[in-house]
């Protein structure tokens, strides 16, 4: 459990960390809270050799109203979105799922754009974050864009992200009802599934977790969704269902629908 | 009852422990240390075709590399157990090298060692160690290790059998009275296999004087004496007298650190080679890869019935994996410590176990908590709550009328089992009714019905388990004609020190249980002194003078018992001096409180004025040696056989199958008590792990060998929040052949709570046809079993 050698930057600022990271290239990794890159760095899955600590950088740290909109820094880690009195009334579903992760130890550190950026396809924050249809702000050596949320998550740990960028922050919709519903896989916690709805009058939008090789989605539920639960049937339609020891394809997708239906129903 | 003894008296080391300061073998740093990492192999099964160790060599730091071709190729670690085949064919023992050779038997197997000045720079270089490998199939199933076309573990065996084995009643005439049964229960599982999960990870350091051509190992095991006798004439060769071995604080070992490790002797080699301190120590994945694993049986069983429940006889095929090689006490497992508690608490006339023990392309399986006996009582709790349902009988009813009666060993006789043990004391309906009461049975049954039918996703269920098991573990003649290679009995010296404070040198070890302080107690009440007089001293064998170490919840029955001899040798010597200091006879003093008092008299003598006389003897009986310090041997006559009845309430959801258990009641016997709140800990303990193997835990291997389970994110182990507060009571039945009256309580937990909690939620399902769900229980298994 002793990672290869590295060398260690702390960066200041937003613009040094990605002058590092293009001058550095794929060499480099960003480290943020360091909750799934240390322990695969431990591991020797990962070997950067050198990382590029943005923890520091406080313009990444805060959570701000903005008109409809609650905008969260990359950095904020799991127990400042839990604790946030903002995210808590209008992202009542996001403070959820970060309560939801890990341990205390690992809401201390870990962080949402580590979260997203790490895309691990059981990590919870994904759901929520589709079910509300975020954009997630990046900025690169060629300036800043704004990827949808539907269009970051790409694979298993496989994202929109170049290279050379990094997640500055994510801008959530304000949610006037929603609710996020996991169900834990026993060894490490992480969603089996994981399921997040947002309503909006008749409309609904449904992120799932845990079931897929990426967080997608519900579109064929959110179509049949008109006020009944039942919808909930079509979780897995046109999905390919992972499988494990904990939970093979059909049990998986059988949960599906369950969390569905119980988060329409919530 | 003294002072001391039967007093929820607080843990004494439990003030180093929540300091940090604990003194693991990890914490030590010797001058000039070095550190070792291991090259281990990612294939199950694989010819060794080359390793290039040439990179590694120049790598920063790297003191040294060995491979097999190196002189540590020839030794190999021994097995401590012989069990022959039922055709008389001797024990297949392949030699277990501290690298592999030619050939590797199980991912995790070491092929080289690199010694560097930092374990970064062995780590690193390891990775520079080049070995080129020939993958070949591999078979991880004990039962397919033993069809006709499985790969072969070892090439010199026509097949993967180390041995086959039986016991009980002649199989014709068991299977005779199961074909005129009323009714048959047939059972089909897998005991799966699980991963010990210590919190400490194995760690050793070996530190070779060159100067005084001695060795010191310090080593996380659970039985100093035993590696030392084990390293020096089974492996290395080296003079015994040259060793010492040192335990100190080692954290958790659930059998997992009985055993001499390939590990251990290698460093204790390596540190001679370069002449300077070397440490290893296990990281989360090697103690995954590498400690010994337990259970891993495959049953078949059949239970014959009459028409009033009454069992007419078991039967059992099993399939007990013993991994690629011979681990120290892996051939006693499914053997000894397994068959031999066939009888249960029920009066079962017929009994038969047939035993295949194959080699497996896996980490060795060997004793863990409980050894053989979970594996027994998990089988005999299962079949008789399945043939209580399948015959429509209340699975409280059908234990109450097969119960042995109590019997308490000195008015009655012990109870002679079909499988060679007789039994000690035991009192078996009175922990069911016990824990009957404590649950309010007829309620709950109540309770359940409701929940069935309200419709609100959630099922309940009971579970009851009456279990046995045999520990206190062993008269030595007995264990040596089953096999043993070693002796069982347990060393106890006590040493009055001038002043009258007392050090006790125990053959036991502690490694989380509490002897420091239990120990310390009924010593203390012997003795009639504070028990601040009292210090218990172990694990390191050039204080203590021999012992057999801690397993087999054998140290209170017979390290205890090692030490109450000795405390009656001090006593006697005690009271010559007393005499004469009183000028009384010896017949007519009596002792209490710590002095000989002249019998109707005033006139005493403390133990502390008598200690100080027995160092300074001026005024001394003529004749008698100065001192009073004395060691002794206690070999057991008998086992000790605790039992008791566990009951777990589960709720299962209907929609995911997963099972939250509510209740768990314990009511356990485990003879005397000296310390109850230590008792609860290690019930408590038990538990925990025993609801681990229920609900949670398995090693899975795929089908190449690989362990797709080798970490916390993919093995479950249980935690706070998947237990109940644990409800538990005792009844006292105390063992009628060692001194204390104690029977063991470190593995009860273990034994009793799987069947219950997996009974529990058969009955929870029961209603919707399900008589069975192989363990672990999870969500899957559980919604599947309700699905068909
Ligand atoms: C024991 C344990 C339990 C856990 N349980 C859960 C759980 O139940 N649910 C769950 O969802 N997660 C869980 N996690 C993961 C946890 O939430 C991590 O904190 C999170 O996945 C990563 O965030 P981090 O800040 O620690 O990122 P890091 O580990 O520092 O980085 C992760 C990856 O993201 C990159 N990165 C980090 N920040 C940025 C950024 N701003 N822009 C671009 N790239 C970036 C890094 O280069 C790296 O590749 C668990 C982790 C552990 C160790």
């Amino acid at each position: 459990m002793i990672p290869s050698k590295f060398d260690y930057i702390k960066a200041s600022s937003v613009d040094q960390a990605i002058e590092l990271l293009d001058q550095h290239g794929w060499e480099a990794k960003i480290l943020a809270g360091g909750h799934s890159l240390i322990p695969a760095m431990k591991l020797r899955l990962n070997n950067p050799s050198i990382l590029i600590d943005i923890s520091g950088i406080g313009e990444l740290n805060s959570i701000t109203e903005q008109g409809d909109e609650i905008h969260i820094g990359a950095n904020c880690t799991h127990k400042a979105i839990a604790n946030s009195d903002l995210v808590q009334k209008h992202l009542g579903l996001l403070a959820d799922a970060a309560n939801t992760i890990g341990d205390i130890q690992i809401r201390n550190r870990g962080t949402l754009g580590g979260s997203l950026a790490h895309a691990d396809p059981s990590a919870d924050y994904p759901a929520v974050v589709l079910a509300c249809d975020a954009t997630i702000e990046v900025q690169g050596k060629n300036g800043v864009r704004s990827v949808a949320a539907t269009d970051f998550f790409q694979g298993t740990f496989t994202t929109a992200l170049e290279g050379d960028e990094i997640i500055t922050s994510i801008r959530f919709p304000k949610v006037s009802q929603g609710n996020y519903q996991k169900f834990y896989q026993s060894a490490s916690r992480f969603a089996v599934v994981g399921v997040a709805v947002v309503k909006d009058g008749n409309d609904v939008r449904v992120g799932v977790t845990g079931v897929s090789d990426a967080p997608y989605r519900a579109t064929a539920v959110e179509e049949a969704y008109t006020g009944n639960a039942d919808a909930a049937e079509h979780a897995v339609d046109g999905v390919e269902v992972m499988s494990d020891h904990f939970a093979d394809s059909d049990y998986r997708a059988h949960l599906a629908r369950v969390f569905v239906r119980r988060a329409l129903e919530a | 009852m003294g002072a001391f003894v039967g007093k929820p008296i607080k843990r004494r080391e439990d003030a180093r422990f929540l300091k940090g300061a604990g003194k693991y073998t990890d914490d030590l740093k010797l001058h000039g240390m070095t550190q070792l990492a291991f090259v281990r192999s990612p294939f199950a099964h694989a010819k060794i075709l080359s390793v290039d160790t040439s990179k590694a060599l120049q790598a920063k730091g790297v003191v040294a590399v060995y491979t097999a071709a190196d002189g540590c190729g020839e030794f190999g670690v021994p097995c401590g157990w012989q069990v022959d085949f039922k055709n008389g064919e001797t024990m297949r023992e392949p030699v277990h090298p501290l690298l592999a050779k030619d050939k590797i038997r199980h991912v995790g197997e070491a092929v080289a060692a690199v010694v560097a000045e930092t374990l970064e720079e062995a780590r690193d270089a390891a990775e520079l160690v080049e070995v080129d490998y020939d993958p070949l199939p591999a078979v991880t199933d004990p039962e397919k290790a033993m069809s006709k076309d499985a790969p072969l573990v070892h090439d010199q065996w026509e097949d993967n059998a180390a041995f086959d084995w039986c016991i009980g009643n002649d199989r014709a005439e068991v299977e005779a009275a199961l074909a005129g049964a009323h009714h048959v229960t047939e059972m089909e599982f897998r005991n799966q296999r699980l991963a010990p999960n210590a919190i400490e990870p194995r760690s050793y350091i070996s530190d070779y004087d060159v100067n005084a051509d001695k060795w010191t190992l310090y080593t996380s095991t659970q039985n100093p004496h035993l590696i030392r006798l084990l390293l020096c004439a089974f492996v290395l060769g080296i003079p015994e007298h040259k060793v010492r071995v040192v335990s100190h604080d080692v954290g958790g070992g659930f059998g997992s650190k009985i055993y001499h490790y390939t590990e251990e002797a290698l460093v204790t080699w390596i540190s001679r080679e370069i002449g300077r301190p070397v440490k290893w120590t296990a990281d989360r994945s090697e103690a995954f890869l590498t400690d010994a694993h337990g259970r891993d049986h495959m049953v078949r069983a059949k239970m014959g019935f009459d028409k009033e429940g009454k069992i007419l006889g078991i039967l059992s095929d099993e399939y007990c994996a013993m991994g690629a090689y011979l681990s120290t006490f892996a051939p006693a497992v499914p053997t000894y410590l397994h068959g031999t508690l066939f009888q249960g608490v029920y009066t079962t006339p017929l009994i038969h176990l047939n035993v295949t023990a194959p080699f497996t392309h896996t980490v060795p399986v060997d004793a863990y908590r409980g050894a053989g006996r979970p594996e027994a009582t998990y089988l005999l709790e299962r079949i008789i709550s399945k043939g209580a349902q399948e015959m429509g009988i209340d699975a409280a009813e059908i234990r109450f009328k097969n119960f042995i009666p109590p019997f308490d060993g000195v008015n009655q006789e012990g109870y002679q089992t079909q499988v060679a043990l007789q039994y000690d004391s035991g009192n078996y309906e009175a922990t069911l009714k016990r824990g009957l009461e404590m649950l309010g049975y007829e309620d709950f049954r109540k309770e359940q019905e409701k929940a069935r039918n309200n419709g609100n996703g959630k099922l309940l269920g009971v579970g009851i388990s009456t279990y046995i098991e045999g520990c206190g573990i062993a008269p030595s003649a007995v264990v040596g004609a089953l096999g043993a290679r070693a002796g069982l009995y347990e060393v106890g010296q006590v040493r009055v020190q001038p002043t009258g404070k007392v050090s006790v040198y125990t053959g036991a070890h502690s490694h989380g249980q509490g002897h420091e302080t239990v120990f310390a107690q009924f010593v203390a009440d012997a003795l009639g002194i504070p028990m601040d007089d009292v210090e218990i001293e172990h694990g390191d064998t050039e204080q203590v003078a021999f012992g057999m170490g801690t397993y087999g919840s054998r140290s209170l029955a017979v390290g205890g018992s090692a030490i109450i001899k000795s405390i009656e040798k001090i006593l006697e010597k005690g009271a010559k001096i007393a005499a004469h200091k009183l000028e009384a006879s010896e017949a007519d003093l009596e002792y209490a409180d710590g002095k000989w008092t002249v019998k109707g008299t005033d006139k005493s003598i403390s133990f502390g004025d008598v200690s100080l006389t027995a160092y300074v003897p001026h005024d001394y009986p003529e004749g008698l040696e100065p001192g009073l310090d004395f060691s002794s041997f206690y070999d057991p006559t008998n086992f000790t056989y605790p039992f008791g009845t566990h009951i777990a309430v589960v709720e299962v959801d209907k929609e995911t199958g997963k099972v939250d258990l509510k209740r768990f009641v314990a009511c356990d016997d485990v003879g005397n008590v000296m310390n109850p709140m230590i008792v609860d800990g290690q019930i408590h303990g038990g538990i925990a792990q025993g609801v681990g193997q229920a609900l949670l835990e398995e090693v899975i291997y795929d089908d190449q060998g690989q362990m797709i389970s080798g970490s916390y994110m993919d093995y479950a182990l249980p935690r706070a929040d998947d237990l109940p507060m644990i409800e538990t009571d005792r009844t006292v039945t105390p063992c009628p052949h060692n001194p204390l009256g104690v029977k063991g309580a470190g593995e009860a937990g273990a034994i009793g709570s799987t069947p219950a909690v997996v009974n529990a939620v058969v009955d929870a399902l029961s209603h919707l046809g399900v008589t069975d769900i192989q363990m672990p229980l999870t969500p899957q298994r559980v919604w599947k079993a309700m699905q068909n």
